[in-house]
This record gives C-alpha cells, structure tokens and sequence, in this order.
C-alpha cells in the first residue's frame, strides 16, 4: 500500500527528495509551494534579472516531467499543520493529508532593526517576488547602497551594475566576506569589486534609512554618520531558517527546525530537509545550520533512502562551496577557516596580476591537509575530496598538484610558480614537473 | 525611462532600460551608410565607380561591426551577457524578424533570382577580378560577405570571450579557414584556371566531392585536381575518423568549418534561440541521419549508374542529386540554416541537416576520447549552461547529475563551459573508457552513492 508522503517547499531540498523517492518507489508524492508552480534554480535569480536567461531557463526539468513522474505538484500556501491528524490546512481552505511529512521550506532573509527599514525601495532578494519587486524598485534609479558584504550583496550589486545603477556596498567587516574568507582573499575580491566601479566602505554599518518626501528611500546614515543618497537599499545580512510553519506546532524548533541525523523531528513521521534545518548533532566539523544549494540537495537524497525504507543517515563528504564575484570564481573544499586556528597552517599562493590565488591548510603537527581555496582557478571536486579524505600531506598534494587542474584547456598553468613558490616559503624540495609540450592535449 | 510592467516570472524589460553606448550608436551610424551606399549601388548607382561604393560598402560594415564590438575590449574581461533576453534583436523582437527575413530574401534571391541583384554584382567586379580574373557572378557576392561576417563577427566573438584562450585560438581559427580556404585559396585556383576547390569542405557535406561527374572532371582537369580527389577521400575516409577520436567533431565544427564558422561568429548573438526541448531532441535525430542516408543513398546510386552507364537506373539517380541539391544543398543549409539565425538560433543547419555532422557525431558519441567533464558536485542547476548551447543540448541536465556529456551533437565550442558561473565543465580528450557515466555521484555524499 503506497503512502502519501507530503513535501512542503519545491526547492532544491523537497525536489531531491521527491525525485530521489520517485526512483525508489510507488509511494504518492505531493510537492506543495506558493512560490511558483515548478522547480527553478534559486541561484539562477540574478540572472534572470541581468537578461542572460528569462525564468523558463531556470526550471531545470521540463514542465511535462512531474506529470510523467507522477509527482503531484500544488501551488498552495500552507497555513497550518496539524501533527495529530496528519493533515495540512491551506489558504484555499482546503486539507491536504499525509502519512508522511517533510518541511523543506527554506529560509528568510534577515531583516536587521534599522530605523526606517520599511521605506519603500529597501529589500532583501530570496525568491521570485523580490526579484519583481527590485524590477519595480531600480527603474529610472541612478544609485543604491547594498548592505552586507557576502554572497548576495555581491550578486546583487552585480545585478544593479547591469541596469547602470551605481552601487555603494557597506561592509560591517574589516574585509568583504570577512566571516569566511581569510584577509588576503577577502582583498583580492575587495580590489576586483572595486575594478568593477562599486564603492566598498568597510566597518561601516547603517543606523538609519531616511525616505524623501515622495515616502521612498532617499538616502542612508551610517555609523560614521556619512549620508548617502540613494534610491534603493539592498539587504543582504544573511537568511535564517524558515520555522514559521513548526512555530506553533508540537515540531520543537530552536533557530531552526530540530532534526536527529536522520532528518526525523521530534514528531513521528515528521521530517524537516535543507535550509529550515537545524541540526541537534551536527556531523564533525560542520555547522547546525547549513544553508547552501549543495548541502540542501545532499540531505534531500538522504532522507529519500530513509523514507524509500533504508533509514539512513546524514554523512556528508568534505564540505565544498563555490560563488562567482563578478568574473573571478571561486572554490573551496574542506575548511578554511577565516583566520587559521592554533592547530593550523597555510600555505597562499597569488598571482602578480592580482585576481588568481591558491591557498591550502593543514594540520601544523602532521602536515595533513585541511582545506583548499582558490580564486580565479579551477580545482578537480572528484581528487579534492578523495585527497581531503584519505588525509594527504601537503607535500603529496603539492608534488601532484598538476592533477588537481580544472582550468579550460589553453589556459595557462601556475603549478610550478606554486610549487616553487611552497618551496621557498616553507622550505621544502618538492619537484617541479617539467610541463609537457602537448599537456593541453590531455 | 520606461514604466514598470507587469513582469511575473518572465522578467521583461524593454528595450528603453537597456542603455545603447555611444560606440553603439556609432557602429549603426556605419552599418546605416553601408546600407546606403548598397540599396544605392545595387539600383546602378555605382556603374561609373564600382570599386568606391564597393570600399565604402564593405568599409563602413567593417567599421559599425568593429565599433559595436569595441565595448567588449574595454574593462575587465568576462561573461557579458546582460539585456540579451531583453533586446529586440537578440530575443525574437521586431528588429530579430526584420534581420531573418532580410537574410532569407537574401538567400532566396541569391540562389533563384541573381539578376536582382545584378547592380551589386557588378560592384564587385574589381575585387573579383584582382582575386580570380573574372567579372563577379552572385557566388562572389556571396562568398565575399560570408567571409566579411565571419571576420569582423568574429573579432566581436574574441572580444566578448578574450579572457579565454580557448576561444580565441577557435575563432582565429575559423577566421582562416574561412578567409584562406574557403575563399582566398578558392578564388585564386580559379585564377589559375586550376578547379575551384574547397579544401576545407568534403563530402558529404560538399556532397558533390565524391560524385562521379565532379570525380572525373577533377581528375581530367590535371594533377592538381587528382590530388583534390584524393585530399577529399582522405578527409572523408581517414582524417575524419582520426581526428574525431582524438579531438571529438570540435576539430572540424567549430575550429575549421565555414558553416561552424559562420555560427560561432555571425550566429553568436543568436545562440540561445535553439530549442532544449526533448522533442527537438528526437526531431534532430531523426532529421540528421535521414539526410546522411539519404546522401549515401544518392552517392551510391550515383556511382552505380556511371559504372552501369546509366543503363540500369536512367535519370532516376540524377534526380536524386538534383533533389537533394534542391532541398538539402540550398533551402535547408541557407534559406533556413542562415536566413533563421536570429529566429531559430544559430546552429539549425549543423543539428538538424549537416550530414558530415551526423558522421562525426556517430564517431564522437561511440568511439571518441572527448567529454565534457562535470567537475564533482558543483553544479548549482542555474540553466547558463542550456540556455547557451547552440546545439541545443539540456548540459545541465547531466551537469546536475554529477555526469559526464559526452553527445553525438555537441561540437565542442566550449560554451557552456565559460558561462558556467561555477566552473563546473571542462571540455577534455582523455582516456575512452570510463567517459560516460551512466551511474554517476555526485560527489558530497557519503552515504548515498548510486542516484541517476
């Protein structure tokens, strides 16, 4: 006898599960979500809004593929769970039941408490609706000010930029980013941000947003008490775990919904994947609270296995990350820490022109290797994570540092200007591989 | 300034919100002269100077092309790819229309009516008489602004991707191809009164290459044209193979040949239009391997009917030829293949219709040692990759999966790979086994291995 397992949010998260559930089996799968009526990919939205792709390009599987897969779609908000009866309410007014439930609602932008932080022209950007609102809101604009200086205040001045609006990014760090990259980084960023003609103030927050006459936003006061003009305020302090659904429910919650490692709440038949997550014993080294495309998509295939009948857990492999900040990519595998802890060293490489950099840290006693970082360069995920896994030295990931290459083909290569580089600073004698004329060739 | 519109999920933004440079608008002042001075010339304005409209026609093409490609030389390097789904001519707009059915007339009259266009042949007589000795007939007209668009299109494309080596050793190399090969070469045999031969085509999309009448009037004309016969045989037969299992049909569809050349140049603004569709999939299938059928059909018939003498089959082979020609040779490859660009995307002719394309394909798909390597579990699903093949390929449905696109149709012009805004494709030549995954992971998880 299938049951009715019920996913609430069609995000990277609940699709996975549905999908991966699918594959196993002949259970009925609801996918419920008032965002939109299919799946797209949520970090695709800057670029919608820059005109690269339209929202049709960003929905990863053809409209027909739910139907054929039998996996019931509902554009619905749901207003209520009842954990006794097993049944959800709507805002239409009708019920929906289950047997199974999981939560995959994602998160919420943070809203900081500054004064007049409700002026018209000010907002975060989550999902579709802000994208149309910050359509509405940089039309016939000349200059904005984003406040937050991570993944999203680049994407969204980047996306400004595109509409010719000057942007002005307020950092409450010394550095951009400076929670999770390390200084030199952070500063190769700062300086390619700035290249781009955005104006970077560090250590500088916002204490007021003051509307014109007109009720929209016209300038912001900052702790330095500078005011500046603008016509629109970006919002980009970091999102929280979505629990408004569990809130006033049996389901506990702390920041985030609570989960064990098999993403079971602490109500039976209850499940909670992805951003609203958090986790009650987080796997080694990694935090409560993840909130990244990757991990959502990881615990959507793992709850799918528990639900298709082989409870499993959470075991995620090295953690991985990756952004774009303007023209430079950027990669990360392992742990890097912004500032090395006292049982870790690093070794950093950077190009002379500024915009390419390499970084690796290990253990100071037994030179194992803890994570990579790179700037402007590629790395192979497949060998980083086997390299991190079987705790290689970093003197074995230095002498095969030419495997570890993902740039395209013709690129130029920094392997040797790295090893030799590793070698001066740390004093080491590892080889420096002669590059093959025809290296491009395999 | 434009007034907000009712966007919901598919953005709008008209074409008032997308800023023209001033370099932009002087380009089109160019492009406007250059119009001028043809419409003018073609009408028999320029019997009594034919070589200074000619100069001032392709001059100030030259120059509007060059002056909108400037911006992409200015600043920091990188993907450039805002408004295209918001302007006219790049997202099916009025000004898209107008350019596809001015390119169709084009063709249409080209190939059926020349004698329209018999003012603006004549005006390349002086170049055509430096280059082959003879007055221009409609074929060096064609010939000229083909190999005009691939060039100065093709020095937009290295601007807008001059960041990556991989593209600019691409399109420098088409450039040749086109300008040495496919034109130059060409037109100064004919000088030479040696045949006017193609180096860089062969059958069987230069189908005629391996026709008895074509083979036996080469080989007559001398020991170059022997040499012709077999340099085409070669291609065909040897090289072909050889070099599209060492380098995938990327050697051939996007480094050397005129009709990749023109795509990859004069199409890229257009690259996007092509359809994803698992329906458009199956349609190309079939349309491509029915015309390579139907040309080896053709060919065979032929040489069965030269070596029978046309006793056995009489006329009906040569229609065949005459057929294909007719619907193959020029309605699908021009009419349709070029004058659609800006409707239907860039690459119409290559997916649906080339059939040395359909030959490589097969190669690259079963015996090949290149891929696109998908880099672990980084893909974010974001679509830049589909949205900017031209060929049409959904890569970020196996990208997000963690697999390998290895794909008869995919030819190799690095794309998808640029606009990857996580770097997760890499195009490669490595070891045949093992390039396609059919259980693929993604890489992320440790608990959780096999997940198609």
């Amino acid at each position: 006898m299938p049951q009715h397992i019920v996913i609430i949010g069609n995000g990277i998260s609940g699709i996975t599960c549905a999908r991966q559930i699918r594959k196993q089996g002949n259970d009925d799968i609801t996918v419920i979500s008032s965002e939109t009526e299919h799946f797209y990919s949520r970090t695709a939205l800057m670029y919608i809004f820059m005109g690269h792709m339209k929202y049709e390009h960003t929905k990863p599987y053809e409209d027909w593929f739910w139907e054929k897969n039998r996996i019931k779609l509902l554009k619905e908000h749901v207003t209520s769970i009842d954990t006794k009866g097993k049944k959800l309410v709507l805002e239409s007014g009708n019920n929906v039941t289950f047997d199974k439930l999981v939560i995959a609602t994602g998160s919420v932008s943070n809203k900081p408490g500054i004064p007049g932080i409700e002026t018209a022209g000010v907002q975060s950007l989550y999902g579709i609706p802000d994208l149309e609102l910050m359509h509405r809101h940089s039309i016939g604009i000349d200059k904005a000010v984003v406040i937050g200086g991570g993944l999203i205040g680049i994407e969204m001045a980047e996306m400004l930029l595109s509409r010719n609006i000057q942007v002005t990014l307020l950092v409450r760090e010394d550095f951009y980013w400076g929670n999770v990259l390390p200084k030199e980084e952070a500063t190769l960023v700062m300086n390619h941000i700035k290249a781009h003609h955005v104006e970077v103030k560090t250590t500088t927050e916002v204490k007021e947003i003051r509307p014109g006459s007109d009720g929209k936003v016209q300038s912001v006061i900052t702790n330095k008490d500078e005011e500046i003009p603008c016509a629109f305020v970006g919002i980009t302090v970091g999102v929280s775990p979505n629990i408004a659904l569990a809130r006033h429910t049996e389901i506990e919650t702390d920041r985030g919904i609570l989960v064990n490692e098999a993403f079971e709440t602490n109500v039976p038949d209850v499940y909670a994947i992805g951003d609203c997550v958090q986790h009650r014993d987080p796997p080694a080294g990694r935090k409560a609270v993840e909130q990244v495309w990757y991990t959502g998509r990881i615990q959507g295939e793992t709850l799918a296995a528990t639900l298709g009948g082989k409870r499993t857990l959470y075991n995620p492999a090295p953690w991985f990350n990756s952004a774009k900040f303007f023209d430079i990519e950027y990669q990360t595998y392992g742990t890097v820490n912004p500032q090395e802890q006292a049982h870790e060293t690093s070794f950093y490489w950077e190009h002379g022109n500024g915009k390419i950099c390499f970084r690796a840290v290990y253990h100071k006693e037994d030179e194992t290797i803890i994570g990579f970082n790179v700037l402007g360069m590629r790395l192979r995920h497949e060998l980083c994570n086997k390299w991190l896994q079987e705790k290689r030295t970093i003197d074995q990931v230095m002498a095969n540092l030419y495997q570890l290459n993902f740039d395209p083909e013709f690129f130029d290569r920094y392997e040797k200007d790295i090893i030799t580089t590793y070698n001066q600073q740390k004093g080491r004698n590892v080889l420096v591989k002669k590059k093959s004329m025809f290296s491009f060739f395999n | 300034m434009a007034q907000p519109v009712a966007l919901s999920p598919s953005l709008s933004l008209t074409e008032e919100g997308v800023k023209q440079s001033l370099y932009q608008k002087l380009g089109g002042t160019c492009i406007a002269v250059a119009l001028l001075a043809l419409v003018a010339g073609a009408a028999g304005a320029g019997r009594d100077h034919p070589a200074l409209f000619l100069s001032i026609i392709l001059g100030m093409f030259t120059l509007g092309a060059i002056a909108y490609a400037l911006p992409y030389y200015h600043g920091e390097s990188g993907i450039r790819n805002n408004g295209i789904m918001f302007k006219s001519m790049t997202n099916k707009g009025t000004a898209a229309w107008i350019l596809g059915i001015t390119l169709t007339g084009f063709y249409i009259i080209i190939y059926w009516y020349p004698t329209l266009f018999e003012g603006l042949i004549r005006l390349f007589d002086p170049l055509s008489l430096l280059l082959t000795g003879a007055a221009a007939n409609q074929w060096f007209l064609y010939g000229a602004f083909y190999t005009l668009a691939v060039l100065i299109m093709g020095i937009r494309f290295i601007g807008r991707y001059r960041h990556s080596r991989y593209h600019v050793i691409r399109t420098i190399s088409v450039m040749f191809f086109q300008l040495g090969f496919a034109f130059l070469i060409p037109m100064f045999l004919k000088k030479l009164n040696e045949p006017e031969f193609y180096f860089s085509y062969f059958w069987p999309l230069k189908y005629n290459y391996l026709f008895p009448d074509d083979v036996s009037s080469l080989i007559s004309s001398g020991k170059l044209g022997v040499f012709m016969v077999f340099w085409g045989a070669m291609m065909t037969f040897v090289a072909t193979p050889i070099l599209t299992y060492n380098y995938g049909k990327r050697w051939y569809c996007s480094w050397v040949c005129g009709c990749g050349g023109l795509a990859e140049t004069a199409g890229d603004p257009y690259r996007h239009l092509s359809d994803k569709s698992l329906k458009a999939w199956k349609i190309e299938r079939w349309m491509v391997h029915s015309v390579l059928v139907f040309i080896t059909v053709t060919t065979i018939l032929l040489w069965l009917n030269s070596y029978y003498k046309g006793e056995i089959l009489g006329a009906v082979s040569g229609t065949f030829s005459s057929a294909y020609g007719f619907f193959i040779g020029a309605i699908f490859s021009g009419v349709i293949g070029v004058g659609f660009y800006p409707l239907m995307g860039s690459r119409v002719w290559c997916r649906f219709g080339c059939p040395l394309a359909a030959i490589l394909g097969i190669f690259q798909r079963f015996k090949s040692k290149f891929r696109i390597t998908t880099n672990g579990g980084q893909c974010i699903s974001c679509g830049n990759c589909s949205t900017f093949c031209e060929m049409g390929i959904d890569v970020r449905s196996y990208a997000q999966k963690g697999q390998n696109i290895v794909r008869a149709s995919c030819v190799g012009c690095g794309v998808c790979a640029s606009v990857c805004p996580r770097g997760v494709l890499k195009l490669e030549n490595g070891e045949a086994a093992g390039r396609v995954s059919d259980q693929p992971i993604t890489i992320g998880n440790n608990n959780i291995t096999v997940h198609l």
